[in-house]
Order: structure tokens, then C-alpha cells, then sequence
């Protein structure tokens, strides 16, 4: 079972986002990239594949240089390969041109399973999984949260509104994972060593049979505008009653005068 | 010249901040509370391959160098100092000596259990008596046929309680002061060797530091670790790596303090604003950054030198004393912001107070860190 995952580097959410003053983006200066959390589980979903069916793990990004990291993190979770496709006229693409990559790097490679978190942490869009598993004409399944593969078929579980969808899906087919999936392993400091001695294969548009017109900033259909940072929280009230029946009053109150959900 | 941090580097700083996140810090404060040694992070930290970090890969360490290790010290620290303290003797002060000093059967017996932390290590230098002044130690072994026969007590032993291996000094020449000092690796089920009093301390309680008996404790003769009479030599060399360490220790207690103080300043108002907005605490939170910068800067400068295998034993005094300051000083500074709340066990920064203590006095007091610093200079 060959599997492919597809991962994106994100800045690290524990640290503070800021917007660019200009509003065109946020400030990347001092950010800590991280592999997407969403992406962990994907590798650890491919790594628990392949030790159960053999075969092996590649890992796939589109991203600019800083992105190689991402791929050095899940090689030292214990993926077998990685591709990085990194091109300046990618500047500026947008989720389907980025998934039109993937898909014509993921053609050259072998693979029965492809595997992306369900999101990514930095824009929340969802888009890139489904949009794959289209250019690729497979069939997808997206927030898995429990995978079995036999005979050529996965069974794959999905959360629903008050109750859980199975599904069984021929293989190859283009999954996204939930976070509920499993628990991902740590990269080892051994991992981390034999992930140095491991080559990152880089391509480029050029070598993928793409123009810079089909996916760059040319083809975008999604333009960002304008970056806001959220408004500030203000500080909650405290009112002091003299009985819970003052103090159900007042939180009533304010939920029907200010707040307005009431 | 470069500040930079090597891709692995940031991976092994990346792969024990998310474990120190997730798997030690929502325990912290329960492991000091209850004076639990924290076994199970233990086998944790083994598995990311953080009990042997130096060790080669032949030896079933991670193969990686000084650099990596201060960097997943500081991350474990920021944590819990106890489970620092454990990881750092066992690296610093087991492991490095075995692998500088062991012959190869040694090396093949001990850092393979060390490392994949099967077992723990400990380390027996300081006594009663002899303490700062470590070359007037008393405990005395002799050769006995096949057997060198250890007498002595050692005191302040971190993880003496949970140890398989203890690295042990003592006299073997009659001569006074460092010569006559050999080095030992003794196993717990060595005859005569047993674990003595648990002492109660004001920090670090989920970590044991004991009392170590040594009653006609029976050694074979090849567990002499380095030449005879060469042992305050392994001591002090040692120690060069354990300070480095302790350094990184303590640059988490006060990068933990800082990160505490400075979300609290947010949150916490105070006349109808976030106390943040005063600059009583604006100038207290850039002193700490600061200060931690520049412990974390000579640490890791202490740390490449011993790397590139250059002599670093000013620079790791350095770096363990000004560090070690800092901890105490942002941990100062952070019960101070938190006021009130900073004196309850309720908040983190109480623990942080009593943890930062030790770092300026285990492994080299402040005054003996600055005797080596001068003595660089002035000998």
C-alpha cells in the first residue's frame, strides 16, 4: 500500500498572529512554521497504514522554501519520501491551482491511498482535499475519523450531525482526516538524524507539464482583499448579587439587553 | 556568524516543546504537589530518544550533540524543573562520563540501558564533608583481589531512589586532595550499596535527591571508569557538561516565568486597566526577556564550544551562573507581578520560585562559578 500525503506548513497558533499594517497578509517576520496539525494525522494515519500493509510513505508540499521543514518533520515521523514543489510563479495561487499542483505531482508517483488533513490551521479553507481528489478523478471521503483498508476497499467513518456515516470507498481515493483519527507520534531525535540523511526531491512547474498561467496568481479565482485582525475582547463585567436568584436575573438580563441572544 | 538554528536543531526544539506542551506541563503541578517521580514521562522522553541525546547511535542514543541537548532542556524545564533535573543528570552526568571515560565493554553494558531509559543513572560526588570543596572527599576504595571495596556516604544524590547506575568517587591513593581520586560505576545490586535518607526539599519534588550508602560495597575491578587516581579529571570534565545543562534548566524556569508573567499583565486588571499597561511591570517583563536572552545566548555558546571540542569551562561557568541568576531573578520578579497569587500553589509561579533556587547552587554554587570564571582569568 503506497500512500501519499499531502501537507502545508502554517505558522504555529500558540504564538501571536499579527496583520501586516498594510492589511495585506500577516506578518511573517518571527513566526514559528510548524506542519499543520491537521497534516500530523495524515502522516500518522499513512505511517500506521503502512505498518499494517507494508508499502511505503511519500510526502508531498507545495510551498515556498521555508515549507522543506514541514517535510522534514513528518520524514522524521518516519515518511519514506518527500516531494517539494516549490515555484516563484506560485506566488499568489490560490487553493485550486495549489491542489492542480498536487495532483499532476501525485500522478507521477505511485500510490493506492492519498491522504490530507481535513484543514489548515492558517486559512480554515477546506478546499484543497476535495479539489485534489477531482483533478485526480478519485473518489474522497472528507473527516474521516476512523480508516480500515481491506482487499482494495477502505471502510472509513465520518462524523455527522448525531451519528457516524460509514462508507466504503475503492481504492485509490483521496481522504481527508479529522483530528479525531488518531494521535500522532512525536518525531524521535533518531528520526530527526536519519530524516537529515534523507533527500528532498524539489520540483518546479516545468517539471511538472505546467505554465504559470494554468495555477499561478494569472489563474487564481480567489483574491484576498483585505486582512483584519479580530477586534479586541473587552473585559468581561462582574456583578456581585446577594442570591443565585439576583444573580440568575443579572446574567438573564444581560443576555436579553446586551448580549441579545435571549 | 550565524544565529541561526540547523533545521535539526529546530526539529529537536519543535518535537520537545510539543511534548513538554502536551504530556508534562498539564502535570506539573501535581508531580510537585504529590513528590511523584514522573516514570511515565521518563519512558516518554526515552522514546523521543532525550535520555541519551550525546550518545552515538551504536549505543543506542540519538547521536546528536550539546546543542540539541540544551535546547529540549530548556523546553523540558519551562515544563517542570524535577523532570529537567532527572533528564539532565542522566545525560550530563551518567551518559557523558561513561562515553568519555568508559571502556568498551562499558560503554556496551550501561549507555544502551541509559539511553533507551530502561534504567536511570545517578551521580555520587558530593558528601557530607566535602561539598564545594569536592577533592576532600572521604569515601575511600581499595583493591581487593578481583573487587575494588567502596566505604563512604554520599549526599545530595538526584535520582538516587529510582537508580541502576551510580557513578562514584572516592580515595583510592593515600595522597590528600584531587590526586588519589578514582571514579567508579556501581550498579544498584552491588553488595553493599543502598539508597539512605530521601531528603525533603524546598524545590524540585518530583525529582529524589538521597543520601547513598556505601557499607563494604563490593565493585568488580573493571568497573573502575577512567585510569586510577584520575577521577577528579572525569569529575570536573564532567561537570563542564553538567553546567552547560544546568544552564538550560535554568533558562526554562525563567522563560516559564516570563511566559507567565506576561499573560497574567494581560488578563489581570488593576485601577480599570490590565496591569500590562503599567510600566512598573512593563519594565519588570523587558528586564526577564532580557536577561533570559542573554542566558540563552551564553548557553548555547557554552554548548557549540563543547561541540566543536574546544575547552569551555569559563564559558560553561558563565553560562550556569548568570542563568542561574535569571531563573532566580524572573522567578522573583513573576511571584512579585502575580502578587498574592504568586505566593499561592494555585498559579505556577510559586513552584518556579522554589524551583529556580537549586540552579544556583547544584553543580557549582554561584561563588564557585565565579572562582572558576576568575581563575580563567587571573591564574
Amino acid at each position: 500500500m503506497d500512500v501519499v500525503v499531502c501537507v502545508k506548513q502554517v505558522p504555529d497558533t500558540e504564538q501571536p498572529i499579527r496583520v501586516r499594517p498594510d492589511g495585506g497578509g500577516v506578518e511573517e517576520q518571527g513566526l514559528n512554521w510548524i506542519l499543520n496539525y491537521y497534516d500530523e494525522h495524515a502522516v500518522e494515519e499513512a505511517l500506521r497504514v503502512r505498518e499494517k500493509h507494508g508499502g511505503t510513505v511519500t510526502v508531498v508540499c507545495v510551498g515556498p522554501a521555508r515549507a522543506t521543514e514541514a517535510l522534514r518533520t513528518a520524514l522524521a515521523m518516519g515518511a519514506d519520501e518527500a516531494v517539494h514543489v516549490q515555484d516563484p510563479a506560485l506566488d499568489g495561487a490560490d487553493h485550486l491551482g495549489v491542489a492542480r499542483v498536487l495532483a499532476e505531482t501525485i500522478r507521477q508517483l505511485r500510490y493506492d491511498l492519498v491522504l490530507c488533513g481535513r484543514l489548515a490551521t492558517d486559512d480554515n479553507a477546506s478546499v484543497v482535499g476535495p479539489a485534489l481528489a477531482e483533478y485526480l478523478g478519485l473518489p474522497q471521503a472528507t473527516a474521516i475519523s476512523r480508516l480500515d483498508i481491506s482487499d482494495g476497499v477502505a471502510a472509513v467513518e465520518r462524523e455527522v450531525e448525531g451519528g457516524v456515516e460509514v462508507l466504503q470507498v475503492p481504492l485509490p481515493a483521496v481522504f481527508t482526516v479529522e483530528r479525531t483519527i488518531n494521535e500522532p507520534r512525536y518525531p524521535t531525535l533518531p528520526g530527526i538524524m536519519k530524516a537529515k540523511r534523507k533527500e528532498i526531491r524539489t520540483l518546479g512547474l516545468r517539471d511538472l507539464g505546467l505554465e504559470p498561467g494554468q495555477v499561478g496568481a494569472e489563474a487564481a479565482r480567489v483574491r484576498y482583499s483585505r486582512f483584519d485582525p479580530p477586534p479586541r475582547r473587552e473585559a468581561g463585567r462582574v456583578v456581585t448579587p446577594d442570591s443565585p436568584e439576583e444573580g440568575a436575573r443579572l446574567i438573564a438580563q444581560f443576555l436579553q439587553e446586551t448580549a441579545k441572544v435571549l | 556568524m550565524d544565529f541561526a538554528l540547523s533545521e535539526e536543531h529546530r526539529l529537536v526544539q519543535q518535537t520537545a516543546r510539543d511534548f513538554a506542551t502536551r504530556e508534562i506541563l498539564p502535570v506539573a503541578s501535581r508531580l510537585d504537589a504529590e513528590h511523584r517521580f514522573p516514570a511515565e514521562i521518563v519512558r516518554g522522553l526515552a522514546e523521543l530518544g532525550l535520555m541519551g541525546v550525546m550518545v552515538p547511535e551504536e549505543y543506542g542514543g540519538a547521536g546528536m550533540d550539546n546543542v540539541a541537548y540544551v535546547l529540549a532542556m530548556e523546553e523540558v524545564a519551562r515544563a517542570c524543573a524535577s523532570t529537567a533535573a532527572i533528564l539532565s543528570v542522566n545525560n550530563s552526568l551518567v551518559c557523558d562520563p561513561i562515553l568519555r571515560y568508559g571502556t568498551e565493554p562499558q560503554k556496551r553494558r550501561y549507555l544502551p540501558v541509559l539511553a533507551s531509559g530502561r534504567e536511570i543513572g545517578c551521580y555520587c560526588l558530593t558528601e557530607p564533608q566535602a561539598g564545594s570543596d569536592a577533592a576532600s572527599l572521604q569515601t575511600t576504595g581499595r583493591l581487593d583481589g578481583d573487587s575494588w571495596v567502596l566505604n563512604g556516604t554520599k549526599v545530595f544524590v538526584t535520582n538516587a531512589r529510582e537508580a541502576w547506575v551510580f557513578i562514584v568517587y572516592a580515595r583510592t591513593e593515600p595522597e590528600p586532595g584531587a590526586r588519589g581520586i578514582s571514579a567508579f560505576i556501581v550498579e544498584r545490586d552491588h553488595p553493599g550499596i543502598s539508597v539512605g535518607k530521601v531528603e525533603r526539599k524546598m524545590g524540585l519534588l518530583a525529582s529524589s535527591t538521597c543520601e547513598v550508602l556505601l557499607q563494604d560495597c563490593r565493585v568488580p575491578r573493571d568497573n573502575l571508569l577512567g585510569a586510577p587516581g584520575e577521577g577528579f579529571k572525569v569529575a570536573l570534565s564532567t561537570l563542564d557538561g553538567g553546567r552547560i545543562g544546568i544552564a538550560a534548566q535554568a533558562v526554562g524556569i525563567a522563560r516559564a516565568a516570563l511566559e507567565e508573567s506576561v499573560a497574567y499583565a494581560r488578563e489581570r486588571r488593576q485601577f480599570g486597566r490590565p496591569i500590562a499597561e503599567f510600566q512598573a511591570i512593563q519594565w519588570k517583563i523587558a528586564d526577564m526577556a532580557t536577561r533570559i536572552d542573554a542566558a540563552r545566548l551564553l548557553t548555547l555558546r557554552a554548548a557549540w564550544l563543547r561541540d566543536q571540542g574546544k575547552r569551555c569551562t569559563a564559558e560553561a561557568s558563565m553560562a550556569k551562573l548568570f542563568a542561574s541568576e535569571t531563573a532566580m531573578f524572573a522567578a522573583h520578579q513573576g511571584v512579585q507581578i502575580f502578587g498574592g497569587y504568586g505566593y499561592i500553589k494555585d498559579y505556577p509561579v510559586e513552584r518556579y520560585f522554589r524551583d529556580a533556587k537549586i540552579t544556583e547552587i547544584y553543580e557549582g554554587t554561584s561563588e564557585i562559578q565565579r572562582l572558576v570564571i576568575a581563575r580563567n582569568l587571573l591564574a
